[in-house]
């Protein structure tokens, strides 16, 4: 697909209802109120010159290109500030207006280099493409005036340059760092002719508060600010419009292509998610595909001990088949199952789940969402009826009052923090309620009226109290639980928050949240208009992670912020398709939308369409998986795109777990750290490789589209089927658009999605079906999917997890925003460059009652087992509280992180851990062992010559 | 009763020693074991006479000027403390013919009064306005406003009252009142002796707008090469907040205004009223394009009255006095006065305060008295750095925003630049350009690269590099610039380079004027 070169309105489009009508060249138009003339004049395909004008920026009025004549104004005003008005009339091209705007940009040009055709932008560069738009002949001011085109070139930054001789300081990136992004780490220094593009206080771009996100880069209109790639390779020929791979916000890039070499990655304007945003990640990191750890060869090993030997596709198929079935002939049918990826696609993860009951004949499938938004399938379905966040991301523009719980999405989410800063920068009052004082609680011109800096593990105590200032204060919406919830339900809870020791007065000795600040936040939630809540993995990685869920659906229920604009419960999903990996069946209770495994009905329609009768019983989910290795009654797992030796808790029992195994398939792009346990290794393919659909936090269907043979060798989904079929389990797929067309049709919520509908629409938010054929942006709006909302009790249960003599610490962790995740993808990426380690954060205090300084190597220790690294001492977190990342294998944080679970989903409690920190003189004797066991895992035999 | 005697604490005295004559008085009365009352007042604006000392008697006010320290002993060995007769003696100030001939609304007091002294501004007039206004409604105000055909004095001379009304009608809870005091024109001062010599008429006319308009607060931006005027209107809103006419319930109780004081950081263009704005916010002074007009989103987009000192310092006589009162005096659709400023070589400079369409030539030669040097005046260069350049063969132009248009100059904040037979046009017109340069916010193309070219240009003008092709490569830059910049700055720079270059085109040629009495100057960019 190649859709046709993005028009450049010049401004953003007036949303305003009223519509005007003026006379453009003679040509009578009607636009809405507010548009600017050159917005106006674009619609009709009169391009008016332009240089500081885009549409992704508020209109700024400095280049002086495009002047108009007014009838009945004088002089010629900007086309870009000047809003239409009722019968104005407006010429576009006169005499004067043509010698003007050669007037200015004989002046750009008079200090501008001449070196178009050796300059990365030839081809794609605006100043160029004006000066023959004004027909520019000559510079009559010569080139020997004063000039900037000595300034040196800043290199700085991995991805892009910065060479200051070719900026025209049309302020294009300073605005998108301030407008789009948020970071204001751009400014124009001096003033005049002095004037000059600047990061920071004069600093390199990678040394100043710069993020890296390039919208600079994509906003700018020459070759001033310029990918590296784009420098190196030179310019696309084509571009494929695709979904990004990284986390769960899901923008929209082109892939721009030069033949099969992927030159640069550009938010695609369109993308109803990102809006022509994007983040460090999406748009710069994905050289680890061409990285050269990357595995493009299938290998296997008769046990862990020896290397890997690089075998055919067959081979390696074949024998992880055999493996497979000698494994349920010993041991039984339940002794294998599989792991889906919320990296790979809906069609990947399909076959997966389908692989395991269809060919396996169990229900041993789970999900990486296991780990981390398990909590909220189970918590939204109880209370309102089903398993996803309730709005789109567009209704944040609608939001007046934002909670951020247990979520950093300025590193995490960082596109969508973009957008939420955009609305807090308009007037939205803000919530924190996070252990740590994350950015967001005071970035530029963004800051939290409350933040709630609560210990870690106490989330429901803190949202119950919240619920009892809303309940007691009078503050709930009558008139919308009265129409929309239960009743009895509503009443019980009612008096169950209302009880004095749910009050905030009593829960602060625990919480550590000042009582007054708790009661003003709970009011302005209740009363402050629409307020929607976005929470992360902060709610949900706890032992009562699924109760923070519901109790955050109480509230939004007890103050009516459901099934509207601007409001709602908003889970901010990790990775890329952990919404659709839990949507297509891969837990083992649930097939796809989320129907259980014991319903008869919906086990007939898949069993008639696959031909097999599937086993009634829920399977076993991923630590029961590692419980049963232990104990020897589990011996074969398949592992499609994810790390669980990293990623999941108390890694020393998961490495137990697997070297229990007999038969470990890894599917992944590199030798993970779970791959030092695996027999066989099947090379994955990168979202570039292939076709196929992700689902985004706010359920939304994009399709992710092929730009480059699979380097590997085949697309994962074909090498699922590859083994299902060796494993007896038929599929003939010919393409992921077939494997979506099953997928709509055994699954209601899916029944209008087509490979069709997504190209034509862009995107699709199910439920997608006869009533909402278009899709769904916000859920719940006349009633509740379960029919009434139901309010569940929330009582507070501390954890298990507890501080004491030993242990008084509490560790919690996070993510930053250069790395992804256990960084396998990141850590093979210039992004490194940002941060190449993970360090432990400590607060002053805790600090020097350790003697610890900053950057001292520290033991982090906990009951489950110790780990090294660096301290960075900060008041970011509280004292009593550290805080880290697990994005280096070397760490290793989830050594430490306990077995303690979630009560309902066993998704695991990574944020509170009590742990102990002191000085250190270097790694512990784990990760020396771990070191020189994974270098032994990776290695790989010699290819025998052939004879 | 002790004699109060009168000695100027405005700048422009202070710089020819008007501290030191004070400090003398004070030390030889002491010495002399005479009792005196010293206040600093304001200056007339008769700058030849500074330090103008004068001495309250019973008959009235009698000026001594010009006094140093050395002339105090001889003025108190002749009993001046009396008004006695003296070779420094002028009599009553009132009498000067340059005062006699002026029609002083908004300076009435400057010079007069204690500026320090509400009581003392009372009992000259002052708050009568504030009264009246009281007991209006913001529309009447407004309509007065409008009646009285006032126009902005910061330059552009746009209907005041029309601005007023735009921020009355405006629907915002919160809205600001800012006076811009970044008076940054060369050969003004009129805004700084005000805010000197009779700042809570300022004040008061902030509070009247800010009862119009429904503002709330009020900022006054200064600018900081105006250190006393900083002090002194700093000083007069405590005192009038210590009063009560400030404050959380201001003029005595009625409504909230208060006016907090902020200093600029030495930027002309700051004093374009956009940017102003962004440096008021913190921000570096950029100008911002229009519209929004800062009357629907200005300060913080709030819709915001911008307003030059003289504007707002002009409403208080309007009210007091009525519309018809202002609008009787004036020229043309130029109503009431104007401070003028009479500067550079000139034998009479100070303030003039006349009502609009006294000529050019009464202005220069008449109450100017010709030049100070005796040579013959050459040119004058009304409304600051960016006015043209007016040869006497358009000295018979009235003072009227229409009639100086008409001649492709401008009357700006009303300062007068007087020129002898020395200066060196091309490079007065380079001077422009160089300034333009200099003081360029750097946002707009045209203001940005064309004030630099323009030098560049006319550099090889003025070294006879082939002076045709320049000239008309000069001539679409001062198009470009005068139809293409963002603001005034560079909007405005083609008015002296044009005007030089139509009335003097004889510095222009292929051999310059080789002058020994102008500097060749050329390291115009440091």
């Amino acid at each position: 697909m190649a859709p046709v070169n993005e028009i450049d309105f010049g401004t953003p489009p007036s949303l305003s209802e009223d519509m005007v009508d003026v006379v453009i060249d003679g040509q009578t138009i009607s636009v809405p109120a507010g548009t600017s003339i050159l917005r106006a004049a674009q619609t009709i395909g009169a391009a008016i010159p332009k240089l500081c004008a885009t549409d992704s920026l508020q209109a700024f009025g400095s280049c002086r290109l495009c002047l108009v004549e007014v009838e009945g104004r004088a002089g010629a005003p900007a086309s870009c500030t000047t809003p239409v008005a009722p019968g104005m009339v407006v010429r576009t091209q006169t005499a004067q207006l043509s010698k003007l705007r050669r007037g200015v940009m004989e002046l750009y040009i008079s200090d501008h280099p001449l070196d178009c055709l050796t300059c990365a932008a030839n081809g794609d560069c605006e100043l160029q493409d004006m000066a023959g738009a004004v027909g520019l002949r000559d510079v009559r001011y010569g080139y020997e005036g004063e000039n900037h085109l000595d300034l040196p070139c800043d290199e700085s930054n991995p991805y892009f340059a910065f060479d200051p001789s070719k900026c025209i300081v049309c302020s294009r990136c300073v605005r998108a760092c301030d407008e789009v992004q948020g970071t204001f780490a751009l400014t124009v220094r001096d003033r005049g002719f002095s004037s000059q593009v600047t990061a920071s206080q004069s600093e390199s771009f990678l040394e100043s508060e710069c993020v890296s996100c390039g919208a600079c880069v994509q906003a700018c209109p020459t070759a001033a600010l310029t990918e590296k790639a784009v420098i190196a390779i030179g310019q696309p020929a084509r571009y494929v419009v695709t979904t990004c791979a990284y986390c769960g916000v899901g923008c929209t890039f082109k892939a721009e292509m030069r033949g099969e070499d992927l030159v640069r990655m550009v938010p695609y304007k369109e993308g109803k998610a990102n809006r022509g945003h994007s983040c460090v990640k999406g748009r710069f990191a994905w050289g680890y595909a061409t990285h050269k750890e990357r595995i493009l060869n299938p290998m296997i090993r008769g046990s862990i001990q020896e290397p890997w030997r690089e075998v055919s596709w067959s081979e390696a198929i074949a024998y992880a088949a055999s493996e497979f079935k000698r494994i349920q002939g010993k041991y039984g049918r339940g002794a294998v199952g599989g792991i889906t990826s919320s990296r790979c696609t809906n069609e990947e993860t399909y076959l997966v789940q389908k692989m395991v009951r269809a060919a396996f004949r169990n229900n041993n499938v789970d999900t990486c969402a296991r780990v981390c938004h398990s909590p909220t399938g189970y918590g939204l379905k109880t209370t309102l009826g089903t398993s996803a966040g309730t709005q789109d991301f567009d209704s944040v523009r609608q939001c007046d009052v934002m909670v951020v719980i247990g979520a950093n999405p300025t590193d995490g989410h960082p596109v969508f923090a973009s957008r939420m800063k955009q609305r807090l920068r308009q007037g939205a009052k803000l919530i924190v309620i996070d252990p740590r004082r994350i950015d967001l609680v005071r970035a530029p011109h963004v800051e939290a009226v409350h933040h709630l800096p609560l210990r870690p593990g106490t989330n429901v105590a803190v949202l119950t109290a919240m619920a009892h200032v809303i309940v007691t204060e009078g503050l709930v919406d009558e008139s919308f639980v009265h129409a929309r919830c239960e009743l009895d339900a509503f009443e019980f809870w009612a008096e169950f928050v209302s009880r004095p020791e749910n009050s905030p007065e009593a829960t602060q000795a625990y919480t550590g949240v000042d009582a007054n600040e708790l009661r003003a936040a709970a009011r302005l939630y209740a009363t402050g208009g629409a307020a929607a809540i976005y929470y992360g993995l902060g709610v949900t990685e706890h032992s009562q992670g699924s109760t923070a869920v519901m109790a955050i659906a109480n509230l939004a229920m007890a103050t009516g912020n459901l099934g509207k604009p601007g409001c709602g419960v908003n889970p901010l999903r990790g990775q890329n398709n952990v919404q659709g990996a839990c949507d297509m069946g891969s837990f083992p209770h649930e097939v796809s939308g989320y129907r259980h495994i014991s319903d008869d009905a919906t086990r007939a329609v898949f069993e008639e369409l696959w031909g097999v009768e599937l086993d009634a019983e829920p399977g076993l989910r991923i630590p029961n998986m590692l419980d049963a290795a232990v104990e020897g009654d589990f011996k074969g797992l398949y592992v499609q795109g994810e790390d669980i030796l990293q990623s999941d808790p108390n890694t020393r029992h998961v490495a137990a777990g697997l070297a229990a195994m007999e038969c470990v398939v890894v599917h992944d792009l590199f030798l993970n750290e779970t791959a030092t346990y695996a027999h066989v290794f099947l090379p994955g393919s990168t979202f570039l490789e292939k076709d196929g659909t992700f689902t985004n936090a706010e359920r939304r269907i994009q399709r992710v589209r092929k730009v480059m043979a699979p380097r590997n060798g085949y697309a994962d989904w074909e090498i699922t089927q590859l083994l299902a079929n060796a494993l007896g389990c038929p599929m003939n797929y010919g393409h992921p658009s077939e494997i979506m067309r099953e997928i709509s049709a055994v699954t209601p919520t899916f029944e209008g999605v087509t490979y069709e509908r997504l190209d034509e629409l862009g995107s699709v938010q199910w439920p997608c079906d006869a009533a909402a054929p278009e899709g769904t942006p916000v859920m719940h709006v006349d009633g509740f999917v379960r029919g009434k909302g139901k309010f569940v009790v929330t009582e507070y249960v501390p954890t298990e997890e507890k501080i004491g003599p030993r242990f008084p610490l509490l560790l919690t962790t996070g993510r930053i925003l250069s790395q992804y995740n256990v960084g396998a993808q990141t850590r093979r990426t210039a992004n490194v460059a940002w941060h190449h380690e993970d360090v432990l954060e400590i607060h002053p205090h805790d600090a020097e009652d350790r003697g610890i300084r900053d950057g001292d190597w520290v033991k982090l220790n906990s009951r489950a087992g110790a780990t090294t690294l660096r301290a960075r001492i900060t008041d970011r977190v509280a004292p009593g509280v550290v805080y880290t990342t697990f994005h280096h294998p070397g760490t290793q944080a989830n050594v430490v992180t306990t077995e303690h679970s979630d009560w309902a989903t066993n998704c695991p409690e990574y944020k509170v851990t009590a742990v102990q920190v002191a000085r250190s003189n270097g790694p512990s004797d784990w990760q020396t062992d771990y070191v020189l066991k994974a270098r032994r895992s990776r290695s790989v035999a010699p290819v025998e010559p052939a004879e | 009763m002790t004699p109060r005697i009168f000695v100027p604490g405005d700048a422009a005295a202070v710089a020819v020693g008007a501290d030191d004559v004070a400090t003398a008085i004070t030390s030889e009365a002491a010495r002399r074991g005479v009792p005196v009352q010293i206040v600093r007042n304001g200056s007339r604006g008769v700058f030849e006479l500074e330090t103008l000392v004068e001495i309250e008697t019973t008959t009235g006010r009698v000026g001594y000027g010009p006094i140093y320290p050395d002339d105090v002993g001889s003025l108190m060995d002749g009993g001046f403390l009396l008004g006695s007769a003296h070779p420094k003696r002028i009599g009553r100030p009132e009498s000067l013919p340059f005062l006699a001939r002026q029609t002083r609304l908004t300076f009435a007091r400057c010079g007069l009064t204690d500026p320090f002294s509400l009581d003392d501004y009372r009992a000259n007039g002052g708050l009568t306005g504030l009264e009246k206004a009281l007991r209006m409604g913001p529309s009447q105000i407004v309509a007065t406003i409008k009646a009285s055909g006032l126009r902005g004095r910061g330059g552009a001379g746009f209907p005041a009252g029309i601005k007023w009304e735009s921020v009355r009608a405006a629907a915002n809870p919160r809205k600001y009142v800012v006076c811009n005091a970044d008076e940054g024109d060369s050969g003004t001062f009129a805004d700084r002796m005000l805010l000197e010599g009779d700042p809570f008429l300022l004040i008061e006319g902030m509070i009247i707008a800010g009862l119009a308009t429904g503002a709330a607060e009020g900022f006054i931006y200064v600018r900081s090469e105006y250190p006393h005027a900083v002090v002194a209107i700093r000083k007069a809103v405590d005192i009038a907040r210590a009063s009560g006419l400030l404050g959380a319930s201001a003029a005595g109780g009625v409504f909230p205004f208060d006016i907090e004081v902020r200093v600029g950081a030495g930027a002309y263009v700051c004093g374009e009223e956009t940017a102003l704005l962004e440096s008021l916010e913190g921000k570096r002074g950029q100008v911002r394009a229009k519209p929004p007009l800062p009357a629907h989103a200005g300060l913080f987009g709030r819709p915001t009255l911008v307003n030059n000192v003289l504007t707002l310092a002009a409403a208080p006589f309007i009210l007091a006095e009525g519309a018809d009162a202002y609008a009787s005096l004036g020229f043309g659709r130029s109503r009431g006065t104007l401070p003028v400023q009479i500067a550079g070589d000139v034998r009479n400079g100070g303030l003039f305060e006349t009502p609009f369409g006294m000529t050019l030539a009464e202005l220069v030669d008449d109450v100017g008295g010709g030049t100070l040097s005796g040579r013959a005046v050459r040119a004058v260069q009304v409304g600051g750095p960016l006015g043209a350049y007016f040869p006497r063969a358009l000295f018979d132009t009235p003072l009227d925003y229409e009639a100086f248009a008409a001649k492709e100059g401008l009357i700006g904040h009303g300062g007068v630049v007087v020129f002898n037979d020395t200066v060196d046009m091309g490079q007065q017109a380079r001077f422009a350009l160089e300034f333009c340069a200099v003081e360029s916010c750097g946002k707009c193309t045209p203001c940005r690269i064309g004030s630099v070219r323009g030098v560049e240009t006319l550099d090889r003008i003025l070294a006879g590099d082939r002076p045709e092709a320049n000239l008309a490569v000069l001539n679409d830059l001062c198009e470009t610039m005068a139809l293409g910049s963002l603001c005034a700055l560079g909007g405005l720079t083609p008015y002296p380079v044009r005007s030089a270059l139509k009335h003097f085109a004889e510095d222009f040629g292929a051999a310059p004027h080789a002058r020994a009495d102008v500097p060749q100057d050329r390291s115009w960019r440091q």
